[in-house]
């Protein structure tokens, strides 16, 4: 027989009377439908799980919350001689503490997958006839569609920001949000595939994650920055998203050009202006990169 | 509950896929796995039966763990091939993932979820159809008693509903063969033979090679062979019975005043090979209960209490290996408590 091996499980009673009846469970040979099904199954759990960690959510709104208006309202008076009349400084950084609230909830998604491993899940999910990548590529969207599920409550407090509820800014924004949270998920599960204890997951991610926030332009204008900083800066892959949102909320807020410039440049490379679609591309190809390296990582055996 | 047990001896021919019956559900030949300088198995053979309950007998370390995961294709062979339901588990990894079920030795359930989201989401991962998925896992559901608590968070479980939970999961898309390493290992005695009911239940109820590794020797006796594994190696295979007779001898322990002149004693006066184990003097004779009056009128040390067994598994064990699986349980434990005060002394 070369077709699906059809496995039968029966259970049955001797007077006929079949107290239970027969189940057949038929396993189906691998296929995309059944990849499709696992990136659906495994994805929906980290909803749920996301869902029932109300804890969770409250509390990673509280450092954007603390940056966007302890830190705005306290700057603003120091930052306005350098702002336009009109532009509140917490406007200017509502892109950086969009792209912060995602940074930490995408990285503490992707720890998940280092908790499943302890708790012994991940081996659930390994042992399982489907292909490692769609368990890797459910992982990533499950992390990715929490973190901006963060952004977007964020969004809601737009307006005390001075940010407009344009459906097309929301929009714009919405969709950079995903893209920044699915790779810095990637990258999150291409970590935990080789780094198995939580301690050392968390060192090492706060390790780096405080300094690409603070590299990104989240705080301040790329312009005018010395040498040393413009490069980091540059180098820095969250300023590849934080720009282009920055650009959006400028572009709806009716300032003179001038201004804009000002304070949302666009991200030059020795002068030349790299355009909000290169800078878009970037991360989504490095967000692909990171996954194709993570599925790679999760291939291997023992 | 009361549903009579239809025992599955005779294949059922109409079944779909069960034609090559007749092959062994487990294959294995020359099995090595090293782990850098350790050699967790080194070369074992052996094959498993349709509808045959097999188990590994060992105690920790043995290799048993590794052998499991080689099985279901965690880990790979460093030599040697095994195949599961007659296909290669390094060649032919994803049919055999479908036609097992596995319960590991540590728990792999998400104690977030309740029982029926983690059997849900076995069942997507596993391609369990739709419509086939609600009737079978009230099935298996049933089948261990957790069909109630089905909507509870398996955090609220006890560690006997999980591994239940763990058996109705492995057994969700009806596997071929179900796996178990260690089933009841960390469970309370009630608990343990609870489960034991449950495996005995399911092997009358469902058409299924069961493979269990413990290193308990009583558990050990439910199985229909077993294969007594030390050091990697397969020391003996075969069913509880024969491997029982072919002890042949009781073991008699005594517990006396001064273990090393009683050991020289019984060495002198009997030609005897005695040792202590468990804190008593041990030693195998032919029937022991017509030895014990010879003892207490020839030995010169006073005897303080006797203890006469029928050949157990343990004696098993220990005639091929020369320890009681107790003994290198003990000798496990002594080596953590040294471990432990090493890593204090380094601390202090
Ligand atoms: N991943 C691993 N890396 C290194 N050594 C291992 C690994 N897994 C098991 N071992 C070693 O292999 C031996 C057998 O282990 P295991 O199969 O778990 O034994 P059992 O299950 O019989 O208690 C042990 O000495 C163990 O330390
Ligand atoms: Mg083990």
């Amino acid at each position: 027989m070369t077709a699906n091996p059809v496995i039968t499980a029966t259970s049955e009673s001797e007077e006929g009377r079949a107290a239970t009846e027969a189940i057949r469970v038929s396993v189906p040979r691998k296929g995309l439908r059944q990849d499709l099904r696992a990136v659906s199954i495994v994805w929906r759990r980290e909803l749920l799980r996301f869902k029932a960690d109300r804890l969770r959510m409250v509390s990673s709104l509280i450092q954007p919350v603390l940056f966007l208006f302890v830190l705005g309202t306290g700057l603003s008076s120091l930052a306005s001689r350098g702002m336009p009349p009109g532009v509140d400084f917490k406007t200017f950084i509502y892109p950086g503490v969009l792209a912060m609230s995602v940074l930490f909830t995408a990285i503490f998604s992707a720890a998940s997958i280092v908790w499943d491993r302890e708790f012994g899940f991940l081996r659930e999910m390994l042992v399982a006839p489907v292909s490692r990548a769609a368990i890797v590529i459910g992982k990533c969207l499950g992390g990715a569609t929490v973190a901006t599920c963060q952004g977007i409550v964020l969004l809601v407090l737009a307006g005390l920001a001075h940010v407009p509820y344009d459906p097309g800014l929301i929009l714009t924004v919405v969709g950079e949000l995903l893209l920044l949270s699915f790779t810095l998920t990637a990258f999150g599960v291409m970590m935990a595939a080789r780094i198995t204890q939580i301690q050392a997951f968390m060192a090492l991610t706060q390790m780096l994650v405080m300094p690409l926030f603070f590299l990104s332009g989240a705080l301040y204008p790329l312009s005018r920055l010395p040498a040393w900083l413009t490069v980091l800066t540059r180098i820095d892959p969250l300023t590849y998203v934080v720009a282009p949102m920055r650009t959006a909320v400028f572009g709806h807020l009716n300032l003179p050009p001038a201004a804009v410039a000002a304070l949302s440049p666009d991200v030059t490379w020795d002068g030349w202006r790299v355009p909000v679609g290169l800078s878009v591309g970037m991360v989504a190809v490095m967000g692909l990169v990171l996954l194709g390296i993570a599925i790679a990582e999760f291939r291997k055996t023992e | 509950m009361s549903e009579s047990r239809v025992a599955y001896g005779a294949p059922a021919p109409e079944a779909n896929g069960r034609q090559r019956v007749n092959q062994p559900a487990v294959e294995v030949d020359g099995l090595v796995k090293r782990y850098g300088e350790v050699e967790a198995v080194r070369g074992i053979s052996f094959a498993v039966e349709p509808g045959e309950t097999f188990g590994f007998l060992g105690p920790n370390g043995a290799g048993k763990s590794t052998t499991i995961k080689i099985l279901c294709t965690l880990a790979e062979p460093t030599s040697g091939t095994a195949r599961v339901a007659g296909h290669d588990v390094a060649g032919d990894r994803d049919t055999v993932r479908r036609n097992i079920g596995l319960v590991f030795q540590d728990t792999t359930l998400d104690n977030y979820l309740t029982g029926e989201q983690n059997l849900r989401f076995h069942a997507d991962l596993y391609g369990v159809p739709r419509a086939q998925f609600g009737p079978r896992m009230r099935q298996v559901l049933e089948m261990v008693n957790l069909w109630d608590r089905r909507k509870s968070d398996v955090g609220t479980y006890s560690g006997g509903m999980k591994r239940r939970l763990e058996i109705a999961r492995g057994l969700l898309h009806a596997p071929r063969v179900l796996f178990l390493d260690e089933p009841t290992v960390g469970l309370d005695p009630q608990t343990r033979s609870s489960i034991w009911t449950y495996i005995n239940d399911l092997k009358a109820r469902e058409d299924i090679t069961i493979f269990l590794t413990t290193h308990y020797m009583d558990e050990a006796e439910n199985c229909d062979r077993i294969a007594i594994i030390d050091h990697g190696t397969i020391v003996a295979i075969d069913t509880p019975e024969n491997l029982k007779a072919s002890v042949g001898k009781d073991r008699v322990q005594i517990g006396t005043g001064d273990d090393a002149s009683t050991i020289t004693e019984l060495k002198e006066r009997f030609g005897i090979d005695a040792a202590v184990h468990e804190d008593l003097v041990t030693f195998n004779v032919t029937e022991g209960e017509r030895f014990v009056p010879r003892l207490f009128a020839e030995l010169t040390q006073p005897i303080r209490s006797v203890n006469v067994a029928r050949p157990s598994l343990d004696d098993v064990f220990m005639s091929y290996t020369g320890r009681t699986i107790r003994d290198t349980e003990a000798s496990a434990t002594d080596r953590n408590r040294a471990r432990v005060r090493a890593m204090r002394g380094r601390g202090a």
